[in-house]
């Protein structure tokens, strides 16, 4: 009996974790984005197949957008779906900017799905996401 | 408003042909550290920066905000078309409200 309540409590425990993540996830992506709707696509992400340090992940995203005044990119999103928090960072564009282009250096902490959301002066909100393989996970924790 | 020991660097061209796109890259030395690492069983004390903040010629240009997931030493690349002299100022702010600065110029050659 005690046997099998022990095994029970260790396949439980890492549903509930990854349970927790995703509502931290889609609260933040909510939290920030409001309930507008979303289309997949329009922006490319750079990313290294398999993350040798994770905590210096280089990221490049390029969103498709003229950067003009009436039609410009206005934030870009980045969310990681299994850190232990999800925020990562968002980006505030203007249209001086010449393409709405940015490249940082991130933390994962371990294997995971990368969420952008890039949202436009015109009300849209573009998102993409990326599968994230890490060696050596991120100092979050 | 209290200065941030952390030291900027600035990867900027000093001048470009008018209607030519610079690349500018910026790092800034700071631990971002979270809170929630521990070392030898003690939590690290949070210490992050929140913000940097771009401007161009006094108009917003770029801005960041910094959670967690931003790494250690946080550095950031985007793209500027010169059309005119160009000034650039650079603030980062850290959780505590201090702050980092530093400026550039670019010429229209």
């Amino acid at each position: 009996m005690i046997v099998r309540r022990t095994c029970l409590a260790l396949l439980a425990l890492p549903f509930a974790a990854v349970a927790r993540a995703d509502d931290a996830l889609s609260t933040a992506m909510r939290e920030t984005i409001g309930d507008k709707p979303v289309t997949d696509g329009g922006i490319l992400l750079r990313v290294p197949a398999l993350a040798e340090n994770g905590g210096q992940v280089p990221l490049g995203i390029v969103v498709e957008s003229p950067m003009t005044a009436q039609d410009h990119i206005t934030a870009i999103h980045v969310f990681a779906s299994r850190n232990p928090t999800p925020g990562v960072a968002t980006f505030r564009l203007t249209p001086l900017l010449a393409r709405a282009e940015v490249q940082t250096r991130i933390r994962l902490s371990e294997d995971q799905r990368l969420i952008v959301l890039a949202e436009t002066s015109t009300g849209r909100v573009m998102r993409a996401s990326a599968e994230m393989r890490v060696g050596a996970g991120g100092c979050l924790s | 408003m209290s200065a941030l020991p952390s030291q900027p660097r600035i990867r900027i061209p000093r001048s470009a042909r008018a209607g030519e796109v610079i690349e500018i890259r910026t790092l800034i030395e700071h631990p971002m550290e979270t809170g929630l690492r521990h070392e030898a069983g003690r939590a690290l004390p949070r210490d992050m920066l929140t913000r940097l903040m771009v401007r161009l010629n006094g108009e917003a240009l770029f801005s960041a905000d910094f959670q967690n997931g931003t790494a250690t030493n946080p550095y950031h690349v985007f793209f500027v078309r010169i059309e005119k002299p160009s000034h650039f100022e650079f603030i980062w702010t850290d959780e505590k409200g201090r702050q980092a600065r530093t400026e550039a110029r670019v010429a229209v050659a």
